[in-house]
C-alpha cells in the first residue's frame, strides 16, 4: 500500500478534477454547470477515499514521517520535492478533504454565476491547501503556502458580497506582508544550513539571536494567518464578504495553516525563541480570546460575530501550542481540528438562512424553531460545540489547552477560562435570538426547514463533532507519539529557561 | 596572419552575421520595388534567429581583437535573451504595424541593427567598446520611439528619449575618460591591473561612479528614470515592448559586467550606490504605478520596479547576486513581453486602447486573454508557483548571503506594495462588469507569443534546471575571470 504515493495523488487529483471540469460540455450553460459540479463533487470524494486510505494506513507508533516521497526538484541549490506526514499533519489534511465536499455541495444552488471557474478556484486551492499539509521541503512549502491566495482571492472577489473587492484586497495583501517575511526568514536559514528539508532543519539547533530574529519573521506570517490579536482584522472583512463556502475553506482550513505553522516550525526549529517569546504570544492569546469575545457579543451580523468568535477559539489553540507540553500541544491540535468542523458548520448554517432570506443580519431572524424545528437541532449542537459543552468536540480541546496552560502559568489559564464563559454568552444569546422567540416576522412565516442536500452535509458534520467529542482517543491516538516526539525536542529549551528563571529569583 | 585575423573574426561571427544582414536588409528595402516590408521583416526575423543560433553554437572563453570584446558564457547567456527578446517583440510589431499603417521596412532594420549594438554591450571588454555598442543600440533605439512620426506623442517621446539618453551618454563617456586618465588604460584588465597595484583610486571611483549613472540611465533606475513613462506611453506599443525587453536586458547585464569585473576592487564603495539605486527603484516602481491609469505607463512604473529588483542582486556582488540577476531577466523577459501582447491586444473598433479600465470583466469577454494577464500580473506580483517568484527568490537569496538583510526586507515589502496595483488589473478584469469587448481576433502574430509566454511562466517551477544552470555557468565564469 505504501509504494503507492498517495500523498502526491492526494495533492495532484484535485488539479486533475480541475482540468476536467475544464473541459466540461454540455448542451446549454445550464447542462455545463450542472456537469461541472457533479465532476467537482466527484472529485472531491474521490480525493477524500484517497486521504481516508492514507488514514487507514497510517503507523501510529511512530513520530517518523510517514509516506515520505523525495524527488529532486532544483538539486543545484539541493531543493526537493519532499513529502511526507505524520500525527500533526494526518488529520489536517483528513480536515481538508472532509470539508471541500462539503463546500461544494453548499454551494450547488447558492452559486450560479461562473460555476466553472468556481469549482475550479475550490479544486486548485484543495490541492495547495494538502500540499501545504504535506511538503516537507521548506521552499515547497513555501509555493502551497502563498500560491493559495489566488484561488482565495478569486473566490472573495468574486463571488463575494458588496464589499467584496475591499475584502479580498485586504485578505491578499494583508497575508502577502506576513509571507514575505517568512521567506525572508526560509531564505535565511538555507543560507545558515544550506538546506531547506524540514526534517534536517528540525534538528539543527540554530544560535539564539538568530532565532529570535527568525521566530519573529515567522510569527509575522502566522500570525496573520491564524490570526492573532492584532493581526485579525482582515479575517472579520474576508469572512464576512466571503461566499458561504468561502468562509468555511477560510475557517476551516486557512485558520489552521497559521498554526500548523507555529507547530511545524516555530516549535520544533527554534526552540529557544519560542520560549522566550511565550508570554509575548499568551499575552496576545488572551486578549484575543476576551476582546474578541467582547466584540463579538456586540454584533448584528452573524457571519461577523462567528468570525469574531473564531479569532477567540485560535486564541486557545496559540495559548496550547505554546504551553509546550502534550497535553497543551494536543489540546491545541485538537481545538484546531474541532474549530475547523464546528466553525466551518456555524458559517453553513448561517449560510442555509442567507440562502432563503439574503440576509446575515440577527434581527432579521427570530423564533426559526416554528418553522425549522431540523435546523434548529443543527444549529444547537454545532452551538454547544463552540460553547465547549461536554460530549461534544469543543469540550475535548479546550479542557486540554487549559490542563496544558495550568502547568505552564496559571493566571494564563484562568484569563483564559473567562472566555469561555463569555463564549458561551454570546452563542447562547446569537441562539435565543435567531431560533426561539415568537415567528413573528412576516417575511419568515414561509421559510423552509433544511432540504435534503443540506441535511447531506450537516449529519456527517454533527456525527464528526459527536464522535470527537465523545471519543477523542480516535485522532489523540494518532497524534501522541509525534507531539511527544515533538515536546521532547522543545524540552531541552524549556528546562533551561526555566533553569534561568529559578536562577534569577 | 591571416590564418590569426580569420580566428578573431570567427569568434565574433554573430556581430558580423548582423552587421552584414542588417545592411543586405537595408539595401533590399530600398531596392526592391513595391513595398519590401514583408520581405524585410522576415528577413530581420530569419537573421536574428540565425545570429541566436551562432552565438550559442561559437566557440565562447577568448578574448579576440586585443581583448577588446569577451566572448564568454555570460555574454552568450545575455545575448540569447536580447535575441529571443528582439524576435518576439518584432513577431508582435507585425499585426500592429499592419493596422496602424506604419508598415515600412526601417523598423525591422533598425532592430537588426540595435540587436548588434546590444551584442557588443554584453560582451564588452573594454570601454571603447562599451561606449561603441551602447550609442550603436541607443540611436537605433530613438529612431525606433519616434517611428509614428505623424504622431505628436511618438515623436515628443523620441526627441526625449534622445535628449535626455545624449546627457546619460555624456556622463557615461565623461566617467570613461576619467577611468582612462587614472588608470592610463581603458581595457578592463588594465583597470583591474591599475585597481590590484595599489594606486590611489579615487580618480577611477569617481569615474565609476559616472559610468554607473549613464547605466542607470539605461536601466531606468531611479534617480534616472524620468524618461521611463513618457517614452513607454509615447512610442508605439510595440517598440515599447521591445525597450522593456531587449535594451534593458543588454544595460542591465553591460553594468553588471562593468561593476563585476573591472571595478571589482571598488565593490565596497559602489555596492552602497546600487543600494541606493536599487531601494529608489523598488520605491518608486511600487509607489508611482498605483496612481497611473494607462496601462503602458503604468508598465514603465513596474519597469523601475523590476529594474530595482534585478539591482538587489547586483548589490550582493557576488556569483550568487550574478546568477540572481541572470535569472531574474530571463524571467522578467519572458512575462514582460507576454503582458506587452496582452496589452497589444486591447484595441476595440481598430483603435488602441490604452486606459487600464478598458480592461474592465475582459475574463467576460475574453476569458483565455484574461487568464494569460492575470498569470502575468500575479507572476509580476512574484507570487507563487509562477516564474515571477522565481526570479524575486534567487536575487533575494544572494542578498541574504551577502548579508543585506535590510535591503532583502525593504525588497520583499515594496513587491507587497507592488502586488497591489498588479492585482488591481486581476480585480478589474474579474471583478468588475464588462466593459465592451476587444475586437477578436486578436490577431496570428499575437496569440502564438502570449501563448508560449503564458505557458512559460506558469510551466516554469516544473522544469527550472535549464535556464538556472546556464544562468550559473555564466554568473560562475564571470565572477571567476575576475577574481585571480
Amino acid at each position: 500500500m505504501s509504494q503507492w504515493p498517495l500523498l502526491s495523488l492526494a495533492i495532484f487529483l484535485p488539479l486533475i478534477g480541475a482540468a476536467f471540469v475544464l473541459l466540461t460540455r454540455g448542451d446549454n450553460e445550464e447542462a455545463v454547470a450542472r456537469n461541472t459540479r457533479y465532476v467537482a463533487l466527484w472529485t472531491s470524494f474521490v480525493v477524500l477515499v484517497v486521504v481516508l486510505l492514507i488514514w487507514a494506513a497510517f503507523d501510529t507508533t511512530t513520530a517518523e514521517f510517514q509516506f515520505v516521497e523525495r524527488a529532486p526538484w532544483i538539486p543545484a541549490f539541493g531543493i526537493e520535492f519532499h513529502l511526507g506526514i505524520d500525527g500533526i499533519s494526518l488529520f489536517l489534511i483528513v480536515l481538508t478533504a472532509f470539508l471541500v465536499p462539503v463546500c461544494i455541495l453548499c454551494s450547488w444552488d447558492s452559486i450560479r454565476t461562473r460555476v466553472r471557474e468556481y469549482m475550479i478556484a475550490f479544486l486548485v486551492m484543495e490541492s495547495f491547501i494538502i500540499g501545504v499539509f504535506c511538503a516537507l521541503d521548506f521552499v515547497l512549502f513555501y509555493l502551497f503556502f502563498e500560491a493559495m491566495l489566488i484561488p482565495m482571492f478569486l473566490i472573495i472577489g468574486i463571488w463575494g458580497g458588496p464589499r467584496r473587492i475591499y475584502s479580498a484586497f485586504k485578505f491578499f495583501l494583508y497575508t502577502l506582508v506576513g509571507s514575505v517575511l517568512l521567506l525572508v526568514a526560509v531564505l535565511t536559514m538555507y543560507f545558515e544550513t544550506g538546506t531547506t528539508s524540514i526534517p534536517d532543519l528540525m534538528t539543527w539547533g540554530f544560535e539564539e539571536e538568530l532565532q529570535r530574529w527568525l521566530w519573529l519573521a515567522m510569527f509575522a506570517s502566522f500570525a496573520v494567518k491564524v490570526p492573532m490579536w492584532p493581526f485579525h482584522t482582515w479575517l472579520p472583512d474576508a469572512h464576512v464578504e466571503a461566499p458561504t463556502a468561502g468562509s468555511v475553506i477560510l475557517a476551516g482550513i486557512l485558520l489552521k495553516m497559521g498554526a500548523y505553522g507555529f507547530l511545524r516550525f516555530s516549535l520544533p526549529m527554534l526552540p529557544e525563541a519560542s520560549v522566550y517569546f511565550a508570554p509575548l504570544v499568551y499575552s496576545l492569546s488572551i486578549v484575543a480570546i476576551i476582546y474578541t469575545s467582547l466584540v463579538a457579543l456586540m454584533q448584528e451580523d452573524m457571519k461577523k460575530l462567528i468570525a469574531y468568535s473564531s479569532v477567540a477559539h485560535m486564541g486557545f489553540v496559540t495559548i496550547g501550542l505554546f504551553s509546550m507540553n502534550q497535553q497543551g500541544i494536543e489540546g491545541g491540535l485538537f481545538q484546531m481540528l474541532s474549530h475547523g468542523v464546528v466553525s466551518a458548520a456555524l458559517f453553513l448554517v448561517v449560510g442555509v438562512v442567507y440562502d432563503r432570506m439574503h440576509s446575515r443580519l440577527i434581527a432579521t431572524y427570530g423564533g426559526l424553531v416554528h418553522r425549522m424545528p431540523r435546523y434548529a437541532l443543527v444549529f444547537m449542537v454545532f452551538m454547544l460545540a463552540s460553547v465547549g459543552l461536554p460530549g461534544t468536540s469543543g469540550f475535548v480541546g479546550e479542557f486540554l489547552v487549559l490542563v496544558g496552560a495550568f502547568q505552564a502559568n496559571t493566571w494564563v489559564a484562568f484569563l483564559a477560562t473567562t472566555g469561555i464563559v463569555l463564549g458561551a454568552a454570546y452563542m447562547l444569546w446569537l441562539y435565543r435570538r435567531v431560533v426561539f422567540g415568537e415567528l413573528v416576522k412576516a417575511e419568515l412565516k414561509s421559510i423552509s426547514d433544511c432540504n435534503r442536500r443540506e441535511m447531506l452535509f450537516f449529519v456527517p458534520l454533527v456525527a464528526a463533532v459527536l464522535i470527537m467529542g465523545i471519543w477523542p482517543e480516535s485522532l489523540l491516538d494518532a497524534m501522541h507519539v509525534s507531539v511527544v516526539n515533538l515536546v521532547e525536542q522543545t524540552a531541552g529549551a524549556n528546562e533551561a529557561a526555566s533553569f534561568a528563571m529559578r536562577a534569577d529569583r | 596572419m591571416a590564418a590569426f585575423l580569420a580566428h578573431e573574426l570567427l569568434t565574433i561571427l554573430p556581430a558580423l552575421w548582423l552587421a552584414v544582414a542588417g545592411m543586405a536588409l537595408l539595401t533590399a528595402g530600398v531596392f526592391i520595388s513595391g513595398n519590401a516590408s514583408h520581405i524585410v521583416f522576415w528577413g530581420a526575423v530569419a537573421s536574428l534567429v540565425i545570429a541566436g543560433i551562432l552565438a550559442i553554437v561559437s566557440p565562447v572563453g577568448e578574448q579576440p581583437f586585443n581583448g577588446l570584446v569577451s566572448i564568454d558564457p555570460f555574454g552568450r547567456f545575455m545575448t540569447v535573451l536580447v535575441v529571443a527578446g528582439a524576435v518576439l517583440s518584432l513577431i508582435m510589431a507585425r499585426g500592429f504595424m499592419r493596422r496602424e499603417s506604419m508598415e515600412r521596412f526601417e523598423l525591422p532594420v533598425l532592430v537588426v541593427l540595435a540587436t548588434l549594438g546590444m551584442y557588443l554591450m554584453v560582451q564588452a571588454n573594454d570601454l571603447m567598446t562599451l561606449y561603441v555598442g551602447l550609442e550603436m543600440q541607443s540611436l537605433a533605439l530613438y529612431v525606433c520611439a519616434a517611428f509614428q512620426q505623424d504622431k505628436l506623442r511618438s515623436t515628443e517621446a523620441g526627441l526625449k528619449y534622445f535628449v535626455l539618453g545624449a546627457v546619460a551618454s555624456g556622463m557615461l563617456l565623461y566617467g570613461c575618460s576619467l577611468v582612462y586618465g587614472f588608470s592610463g588604460s581603458t581595457s578592463f584588465d588594465g583597470i583591474v591591473a591599475t585597481l590590484a597595484a595599489g594606486d590611489d583610486s579615487t580618480g577611477i571611483l569617481v569615474g565609476a561612479v559616472f559610468i554607473a549613472a549613464g547605466l542607470a540611465f539605461k536601466i531606468s533606475a531611479v534617480p534616472f528614470h524620468m524618461w521611463t513613462p513618457d517614452v513607454y506611453e509615447g512610442a508605439p506599443t510595440p517598440v515599447t515592448a521591445f525597450f522593456s525587453a531587449a535594451p534593458k536586458v543588454a544595460a542591465m547585464a553591460l553594468l553588471v559586467r562593468v561593476l563585476i569585473d573591472p571595478f571589482a576592487a571598488l565593490v565596497d564603495h559602489w555596492q552602497q550606490i546600487i543600494f541606493l539605486l536599487a531601494v529608489g527603484s523598488m520605491a518608486l516602481g511600487a509607489l508611482g504605478a498605483i496612481g497611473q491609469r494607462n496601462i503602458k505607463r503604468l508598465m514603465a512604473y513596474s519597469s523601475i520596479g523590476h529594474a530595482g529588483f534585478a539591482l538587489v542582486g547586483l548589490a550582493a556582488g557576488s556569483e550568487a547576486g550574478v546568477h540572481g540577476v541572470a535569472v531574474y531577466l530571463a524571467i522578467y523577459l519572458v512575462m514582460g513581453l507576454g503582458t506587452w501582447g496582452c496589452i497589444l491586444a486591447m484595441r476595440r473598433d481598430g483603435t488602441m486602447v490604452e486606459e487600464i479600465d478598458d480592461l474592465a470583466g475582459l475574463s467576460r469577454s475574453q476569458p483565455a486573454l484574461a487568464l494569460a494577464l492575470a498569470v502575468f500580473m500575479f507572476s509580476m506580483a512574484g507570487i507563487p508557483p509562477l516564474a515571477g517568484f522565481f526570479g524575486k527568490f534567487y536575487v533575494f537569496l544572494a542578498a541574504i548571503d551577502a548579508g543585506l538583510y535590510t535591503l532583502t526586507v525593504i525588497g520583499v515589502l515594496m513587491s507587497v506594495v507592488g502586488a497591489f496595483y498588479y492585482i488591481r488589473i486581476v480585480k478589474l478584469m474579474y471583478f468588475d462588469d464588462p466593459a465592451d469587448a476587444f475586437d477578436r481576433p486578436a490577431g496570428r502574430d499575437l496569440v502564438p507569443v502570449i501563448a508560449v509566454t503564458a505557458v512559460v511562466t506558469v510551466g516554469f517551477f516544473l522544469f527550472p534546471d535549464p535556464l538556472l544552470d546556464s544562468a550559473r555557468y555564466a554568473a560562475a565564469t564571470l565572477v571567476a575571470g575576475v577574481s585571480p
